[in-house]
């Protein structure tokens, strides 16, 4: 089978250990989280993780299943990048002493549309949000020139495009089992 | 109901296992469960603790008395050793969907992460063999993390839960409030029976000409054996089990065809690959039923009956899924179907029985001359007890000539473990069991190897007298792995051959009666004196040496390569 980045999402209650739960069950299986974020959802006490696995459609849906299973998960699922909004976001750090060797630096800024966070004497740390792709194309271009010190970029964070809110549905869609 | 007055965790716990109408517990005590411990000593009017001899044993008997009853097995042991002694059980529990509430001592919260003495993470290393682990660090969490508990282990599809007790929580003092828990958000343990599902699949049974039903123990935890039976029946449906389906069908039932998988009978597999709709109820489609999956009924449309989604389409995939318990949608789907006659579909299992009669049957249970067979020995005693005893087994050739030659007339008479195959659960499981079921005969056939894994449970069966009819089908080697390195290792009998104690004196030392054979002329007298009263027995039987269990569908290779060992 046809192997992508798949994005899952997870919708848990937030208690201890549900991290752990979570990954043991890619652990079984050998499979390497690409990315992970985890966040407050929209709804209170609800906690939204998001990972990204490369990985065949039936694979996932596995992983997904068992994920799904376990007791204090609300709900998960999973999508390709199409169905969703998603952003990552990565700092660099680089010797000022370079960077200011290069002449203007106003062309990187907005040709990669970049922000400086920080800069004194020593470094410089630019902020850019993106696509994996993106981020990557700054990164490659920084240690061509000037050399980066630190890197790191952030776990995914997405939104699905779709219009039904499958967390809400199914807290709503609950309710019935409620006795 | 409330308490006016306050009382420690360790006896909310207690009288929060008697509002889950607990009467049974199996435990082992120790440091850091020792306030629970005292708190049980004034409740043993309502329940009955039973010391086993070890952690391990604890469990198994919790599970042996969960699948005779169909309650909830419950285990007291303390921390550290005690909770990963209990690990053993607990994977079993989850592999076979047991339903369990394991609680373990844990050190004072103020200790936790510490590498306190006897501490471990007990939450963590259980979370990937539990349905549910949860750590109790103050008594105001005792009554709710119970009843949850209860609620996870036997609602849906069952499992084990571990709560870790931590000992301040034991202590400290509260009051006691019992709310019984039924609902929790992040959890469906059923999920809701779709009508188009139960169409689909009752219009591939109705244009079936060769229906084929595959039981799992979905229909026992399902308490569908009735309504398995009415749907059998309606549309003329043969049907196999799997090794944990065993006794959903009587044996003699008309439409039972046999046991599937790499010990199955040779018919039933045989017809996995002719059928033309295979109905799969409440079973997961494990390795040792299917084989290699690349050729496993492909030429059938699939049914598949689960309460639990994650098996829908994890090992096969199938044509129509239906979501739901056995006892809800048997019927629904019963009603849907046609009545209808596969005689001669049926007729066709014929064929195939009378050839493994002959090649196989014949030699292992009705031989005339030789050592005696495990086969034989299983037969005889199924007979003397009227098959209606309870057939406990170890693992190895001994669970799976059990499984193949003890013969079921009620449903849960059957208590194996299946998907972990834990050599030594065979003792402590039978001592569950017992206590579960105690008006019928409990027999638990163990190999030489496996019983001497828990073999000090006979330390428990004195001390509570339970009458369990023990028997050791002793080949003085470990079977089963001696017949895989026959078949695929040249005979090169690496570290399987075994120097055994005289197992009756070892009985004797527990003052439990007993006897070892090795002719055939002794074995129904050595039966008769078993089965005399309601004392426990040890029956030693020396059978062949190199005995084998046949048919057999090498791992991994397609369900109709069937060996005979002709
Ligand atoms: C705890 C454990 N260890 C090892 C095994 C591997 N194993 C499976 S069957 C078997 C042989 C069992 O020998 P015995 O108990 O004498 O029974 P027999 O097969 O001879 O009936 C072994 C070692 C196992 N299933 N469980």
């Amino acid at each position: 089978m046809e192997k992508k980045l798949y994005t899952i999402t997870v919708f848990s209650e937030n208690t201890v250990g549900l991290l752990g739960q979570i990954t043991i069950i890619f652990t079984r299986r050998g499979f390497n989280i690409e990315t992970l974020s985890v966040s407050q959802s929209a709804l209170e006490g609800i906690h939204k993780f998001t990972i990204t696995l490369f990985s065949d459609e039936n694979s996932v849906r596995k992983v997904v299943q068992q994920i799904d299973k376990r007791i204090d998960i609300l709900k998960a699922y999973y999508n390709t990048d199409d169905e969703l909004v998603y952003q990552e976001i990565a700092l660099y750090k680089v010797a000022t002493d370079k960077l200011l060797a290069l002449g203007s630096i106003e062309s990187w800024i907005r040709d990669h549309n970049t922000r400086i966070l920080e800069m004194n004497e020593n470094f410089v740390v630019f902020q850019k949000a993106g696509h994996y792709d993106e981020t990557q194309r700054f990164f490659d271009e920084l240690s061509q020139t000037v050399g980066v010190l630190q890197f790191i970029r952030s776990g995914r964070v997405s939104i699905t495009k779709s219009k039904v809110e499958r967390l809400s549905d199914m807290l709503e869609d609950i309710k019935k089992y409620e006795r | 109901m409330e308490t006016k007055n306050k009382i420690s965790g360790g006896e909310i716990l207690m009288r929060s296992l008697v509002e889950e109408g607990v009467d049974t517990i199996f435990g082992y005590p120790g440091g850091a469960i020792m306030p629970v411990f005292d708190a049980l000593f004034d409740y043993d009017k309502h329940l009955n603790h039973i010391l086993t001899r070890h952690e391990q044993g604890a469990v198994h008997a919790a599970q042996g008395y969960a699948r005779v009853s169909g309650k909830v097995g419950v285990c007291l042991v303390t921390s550290g050793p005690a909770a990963t002694n209990a690990i053993t059980g607990i994977s079993d529990a989850m592999l076979d969907s047991t339903p369990l509430v394991v609680i373990t001592g844990q050190v004072v919260a103020s200790l936790l992460g510490t590498d306190a003495f006897q501490e471990i993470d007990v939450v963590g290393i259980t979370q990937p063999v539990t349905k549910w682990s949860y750590q109790i660090r103050r008594a105001e969490d005792v009554a709710w993390a119970v009843a949850r508990a209860f609620y996870i282990a036997r609602s849906g599809r069952p499992g084990p839960v571990v709560l870790d007790f931590a000992k301040n929580a034991q202590v400290q003092e509260t009051n006691f409030e019992y709310k019984p828990c039924t609902f929790i958000r992040s959890y469906i343990p059923v999920p809701e029976m779709k009508p188009e599902q139960i169409e689909l699949a009752a219009s591939l049974i109705n244009n079936a000409k060769k229906p084929y039903a595959l039981v799992g123990q979905g229909v026992v935890l399902g308490n569908a054996e009735p309504e398995l039976k009415k749907f059998l029946e309606k549309a003329d449906i043969p049907a196999a089990w799997t090794l944990l389906g065993a006794s959903a069908m009587p044996t003699d039932f008309r439409l039972n065809k046999g046991m599937l998988g790499m010990h199955g009978n040779v018919a039933p597999n045989m017809k996995t690959n002719e059928c033309d709709v295979l109905i799969a109820i409440g079973m997961r489609f494990d390795d040792r039923v299917t084989g290699d999956l690349n050729t496993y009924a492909k030429q059938a449309k699939i049914i598949h009956i689960d309460i639990d989604a994650a098996e829908i389409n994890k090992n096969v995939t199938v044509d129509a899924p239906i979501l739901g318990t056995t006892k809800e949608v048997l019927p629904a789907l019963t009603a849907k179907i046609h009545t209808a006659q596969h005689s001669e579909w049926i007729d066709s299992f014929n064929e195939y029985e009378e050839k493994e009669f002959e090649k196989v049957i014949l030699r292992e249970v009705f031989p005339t001359s030789g050592e005696l067979t495990m086969g034989e020995v299983i037969h005889k005693v199924s007979e003397a007890t009227n098959h209606s005893a309870i057939c406990v087994t170890d693992v190895g050739q001994n669970q799976m000539m059990g499984a193949r030659y003890f013969k079921f007339s009620q449903t849960r008479s059957l208590i194996t473990s299946g998907g972990l195959g834990t050599m030594g659960f065979g003792l402590p499981a039978a001592i569950g069991a017992k206590m579960g079921a105690p008006d019928r005969t409990v027999c638990v056939f163990s190999g030489d190897g496996g019983f001497q894994m828990t073999i000090q449970e006979l330390g428990t069966i004195m001390q509570e007298q339970l009458g369990i009819k023990m028997i050791i089908l002793n080949n003085h080697f470990l079977g089963m792995v001696r017949q895989w390195q026959e078949m695929f290792f040249d005979e090169r009998y690496s570290f399987t051959e075994m120097l055994n104690p005289d197992f009756v004196t070892i009985a004797k030392g527990y003052r439990i009666e007993g006897t070892e054979i090795r002719k055939r002329e002794e074995l129904n007298d050595a039966i008769t004196d078993m089965l005399k009263d309601d004392k426990p027995y040890l029956l030693v039987v020396n059978v062949e040496k190199k005995g084998m269990v046949y048919p057999m569908i090498p791992a991994g290779t397609c369900v109709t390569n069937i060996l005979l060992g002709d």
